[in-house]
């Protein structure tokens, strides 16, 4: 049952074939069995899942049943629950219960969707490997030795691993579309504001953007529906109709112009990723594609640039967490002053510190002009690449991650090799832009990713290429050994 | 050495809104601690601000009365510090590019002279919330009702050079806003607070001197006396070879004076940014003009036609506009009395006068006065047609305000009214003459002076009643007679 998509899911949930009851159970069972291994759930809410399961089929039995009304689901630990914990996987808020549903979560709920529990992550969303979490590293169902990817890696081990059909993930500089890669899932990362941010908890707002996890275009184009929409909570969410996606999934290719950025090729990139990317452009040239390789001179500034803007963000954003009002507070606080270092020195892992730490930095008088001033100009001319890039082709098409899976603690002690492998995933980010990952292929057992960047608002168009490229391949019905 | 005083004053004006700046919990005073936070207002994880419009309108409101540009893009920023009353660990504020920019105030002085002071910019922020230190037994009681609440923190440039101009400045800066209705001006409860920035200078230097910048002043008086104590503490240390350190200092009003409260060196970074949580504010002038239509008429717009239209002076003019209510209350007296402009100056006369007075006294403002416009203006009346005089009528007024009632009835009941008959006022004249022979030959022998002596003696054999002016001519007629 695992291993059917989410429309045939609905589908046998709409002829009662199964019953939503079922299917939760199933997919909790599931849970179960294999997630002692491989740690990508922090919360498993097996009694609100029922019970939203029930009121799913009670819907269905009254005919007031929509697409997705009944399927499971998994909600990364970003979002705010109401009356669940919802911890950010970080210690300083492994006690914290939200008096309200984030605007996702509450979309979700209203689609009937059941929510199974609450995935891990990177600790506040920092990080690419899922090794930065209080409550341990997430282990890629591919091979457990290895990371998942992150930030939004216990989505992606529960989905690779058939533990939900489906998955929120939250993506600042890749953290939807990086695990995607390392754990053959198709991940979007909307554009900005496509999503609302309300009840998401920050790491860098003006990067922030929540978005589908699963195992297909179609897949992911069915809970995107319901994610997306303008919501007055989040003044960053633009007004703007929300396309039907599925509706346009089956349009074909033919004129499409597809641009290889020549930057995203170049060093750094693993031979055998390159070739898996190459053979990728080469299937979606035989469906009608036009191929032109274009440049993105900016490249080379994209990493410094995220690395200041965020960590900038999230220096402010992570004030907040002071023991004062919720959260973790030291035992035995001597003084104000004392509350607050030990706190956050005690509640905060080593990576947030670092972000934290750098971005103070990057803020402090003196230094704000050299460091803040000149990303936030060089964001500007970031976007101008992609501006250009975009008169002249519909879609950018690259590798989401320059390797395979590595293992877990390989690169702990080395920060900036893993800040370095965000090359291709950041600049969508800074630009704004929408991006999908795609499973393409494999090296040695372990996926690759492709990764399809769209202009503003081209989400339908990501998901439409992505979705004939699965109908012309079978990547993404590749399942891990023993799930 | 002659020093010259040098005033900047930031002031925040709580805007009047029904509810926050960034959410929509309730703004009103004196509720239960904690009771008027929202999530948005405790900074939960995940939440978001999203700008009220009302208080764009009102900064709007405020710069365009004050003939300052309105920025058709302002950006919020976040200024960085840890305190407990700051939720997010930092306030949501305006930064570089503020909503409000360059416009002028004009302060009267006195009599003759004004004074144009200069409004650097305007801009919008968030209140934080309050620290309690009373009452937790060595913790600290958090009550963040305040926070969230909308301030638009006005700063003026440096062009006060005395407390008194400072305090002139601030008390026509409170009634604008009050004109405005944008701020309820309440200084007790911190809708309108002050900090002042002073220095001082050698008379005739250019450059500024090392200022302190000296907080939490929340009244005319204690701004007056802050300022004053600040002054000399300069003059003091610089005179005795020291030298004035960039501080912040608080003012105690109970001790009257001022403390130091953080160094330059001890002051936060605050690493403001613009704050991505919340998009630029951009407004359109087609807004802006009609928000310009709205605006009520302002302060010194009204002093000009209470010049013209009252033949008031300038100055009368400017205290009377001071307040809206008083200016409400005057000509509400003016327009129950008729009569022209004679009436108007004495109206003028009584609202800043007597009636002030007693306000003062029992510590009133005009809208609570026990006297109303309506009972002033049937007391007026009545001088004017010559029923009671002067003198009389603030014996009425004193009734009025003690015990209300009307001035033709306490006239009636108590025989107050004038008397005007020559016939009976000669008669008293010449009892009085009659009775006091020596100080007649003492006057008729060129000791002028004892002419009001026997003014003095009619009117009170009179009870006050008398017409002066007739026992002025009557009086001059006999004794020089």
């Amino acid at each position: 049952m695992h291993t059917k998509s989410v429309a045939e899911l609905a589908t046998d949930l709409g002829s009662k074939k199964i019953s939503s009851v079922e299917l939760t159970q199933h997919f909790l069972k599931r849970i179960q069995q294999h997630d002692n291994d491989l740690n990508s759930f922090i919360t498993v809410c097996e009694e609100r899942a029922l019970a939203d399961a029930k009121a799913a089929d009670e819907m269905r039995q009254q005919g007031k049943a929509g697409p997705l009304t009944g399927i499971p689901m998994a909600q990364k630990d970003i979002f705010c629950t109401k009356g669940i914990k919802t911890t950010c996987a970080s210690k300083i808020l492994s006690n914290f219960v939200a008096p309200y549903d984030a605007t996702v979560v509450e979309r979700c709920q209203q689609a009937g969707l059941v929510m199974l529990g609450k995935t891990n992550m990177d600790e506040f969303a920092m990080g690419s490997t899922n090794e930065n979490s209080y409550y341990g590293a997430v282990k890629n169902p591919w091979d457990q030795t290895c990371v998942t990817g992150g930030s939004s890696g216990g989505s992606a081990a529960a989905v690779a691993a058939g533990l939900t059909p489906l998955a929120t993930g939250t993506d600042t500089g890749g953290s939807i579309r990086q695990p995607s890669a390392l754990c053959n899932l198709t991940g979007i990362k909307p554009t900005y504001g496509r999503v609302s941010r309300y009840g998401m908890i920050a790491y860098a707002s003006s990067l922030d953007q929540g978005g589908p996890m699963g195992r297909s275009a179609h897949d992911i184009a069915l809970l995107l529906q319901t994610m997306a929409g303008f919501d007055p909570k989040d003044s960053t969410s633009i007004e703007r109709e929300v396309p039907d996606y599925p509706a346009t999934l089956e349009a074909k290719l033919d004129g499409l112009r597809i641009g290889l950025p020549k930057e995203y090729f170049a060093t750094g990139l693993d031979a055998n990723v390159a070739n898996v990317i190459d053979q990728c452009a080469k299937n979606l040239e035989k469906l009608g594609a036009k191929l032109l390789e274009i440049a993105l001179p900016t490249t080379a500034s994209h990493v410094p640039t995220y690395y200041v803007i965020a960590p900038a963000e999230a220096s402010s954003n992570l004030s907040r967490y002071d023991g004062a009002r919720y959260g973790m507070r030291c035992e035995d606080p001597k003084n104000l002053e004392d509350m607050y270092k030990r706190s956050r020195g005690e509640g905060f892992g080593a990576e947030v510190k670092r972000r934290i730490m750098v971005g103070t930095y990057a803020l402090s008088a003196g230094y704000y002009d050299a460091y803040y001033l000149k990303a936030q100009k060089i964001r500007r001319l970031i976007c101008d690449d992609f501006n250009n890039a975009f008169k002249e082709v519909d879609v950018i098409l690259g590798p989401t991650y320059p390797t395979t899976a590595f293992k877990i603690g390989e690169k702990l002690q080395d920060p900036v090799s893993l800040y370095l492998a965000d090359i291709y995933t950041i600049a969508v980010n800074l630009a704004g832009l929408p991006a999908l990952s795609m499973p393409a292929g494999f090296n040695k057992g372990l996926p690759i990713g492709a990764q399809l960047i769209g202009n503003y608002f081209t989400e339908a168009q990501l998901l439409n290429v992505a979705h004939q490229y699965q109908q012309a391949t079978d990547w993404h019905h590749k399942l891990a050994e023993g799930y | 050495m002659e020093w010259e005083v040098v005033i900047g004053l930031e002031v925040h004006a709580q805007l009047a809104t029904q509810s926050k700046i960034f959410s929509g919990a309730a703004t009103a005073y004196g509720a239960e601690p904690n009771t008027q936070a929202c999530m948005i207002d405790l900074g939960l994880p995940g939440v978001l601000p999203v700008l009220n419009k009302d208080v764009v309108r009102m900064a709007t409101k405020f710069g365009l009365s004050v003939g300052a540009k309105v920025s058709q893009r302002s950006v919020f920023a976040r200024k960085n510090y840890f305190y407990p009353d700051l939720p997010k660990g930092y306030q949501i504020s305006q930064y570089e590019l503020p909503i409000v920019e360059g416009g002028q105030l004009e302060i009267q002085l006195d009599e003759n002279t004004s004074k144009v002071i200069g409004i650097t910019r305007a801009h919008l922020e968030e209140d934080a919330g309050k620290s309690l230190h009373e009452d937790f037994h060595g913790m600290t009681g958090i009550d963040l009702n305040r926070a969230g609440t909308p301030l638009l923190e006005i700063v003026s440039e440096p062009d006060m050079r005395s407390a008194k101009e400072a305090v002139a400045y601030l008390k026509a800066l409170h009634s604008l806003v009050r004109y405005l209705g944008i701020c309820d001006g309440n200084m007790q409860e911190g809708s309108f607070r002050c900090d002042a920035n002073v220095s001082i200078r050698p008379k005739g230097q250019k450059e500024f001197g090392t200022r302190t910048e000296t907080k939490n002043v929340n009244s005319f008086r204690f701004v007056e006396r802050a300022i004053n104590y600040e002054v000399d503490r300069q003059i003091d240390l610089l005179e005795s070879g020291g030298k004035v350190m960039q501080e912040t200092r608080l003012y105690d009003a109970n001790k009257n004076q001022t403390r130091t409260m953080r160094s330059k060196e001890e002051a936060n970074d605050y690493r403001y940014f613009p704050d991505p949580d919340l998009l630029p504010l951009e407004i359109s002038s087609e807004y802006i003009e009609e928000v310009r239509k709205e605006l009520p008429e302002l302060p010194h717009e009204k002093r000009q036609r209470f010049q013209q239209q009252y033949a008031l002076n300038a100055y009368d003019a400017s205290v009377l506009v001071s307040s809206l209510d008083m200016a409400d209350y005057f000509e509400a007296v003016v327009n129950t009395v008729g009569s022209g402009n004679k009436a108007a100056k004495l109206v003028a006369n009584w609202v800043m006068g007597d009636l002030s007075a007693a306000l003062n006294k029992d510590l009133l403002d005009i809208s609570e006065s026990p006297v109303k416009a309506s009972q002033l203006a049937g007391l007026i009346k009545r001088i004017v047609d010559n029923t009671i005089s002067g003198k009389i009528a603030k014996i009425i007024f004193e009734t009025l305000w003690q015990e209300g009632g009307d001035t033709d009835s306490i006239i009636e009941k108590q025989g107050l009214k004038q008397i005007t008959d020559t016939g009976a006022i000669e008669k008293i004249i010449d009892e009085v003459i009659a009775s006091n022979p020596q100080q007649l030959e003492q006057y008729r022998s060129g000791k002028d002076k004892l002419f009001g002596f026997f003014v003095g003696q009619t009117m009170q054999a009179t009870k006050g009643k008398a017409n002066p002016q007739q026992v002025n001519e009557l009086l001059k007629k006999k004794l020089d007679g």
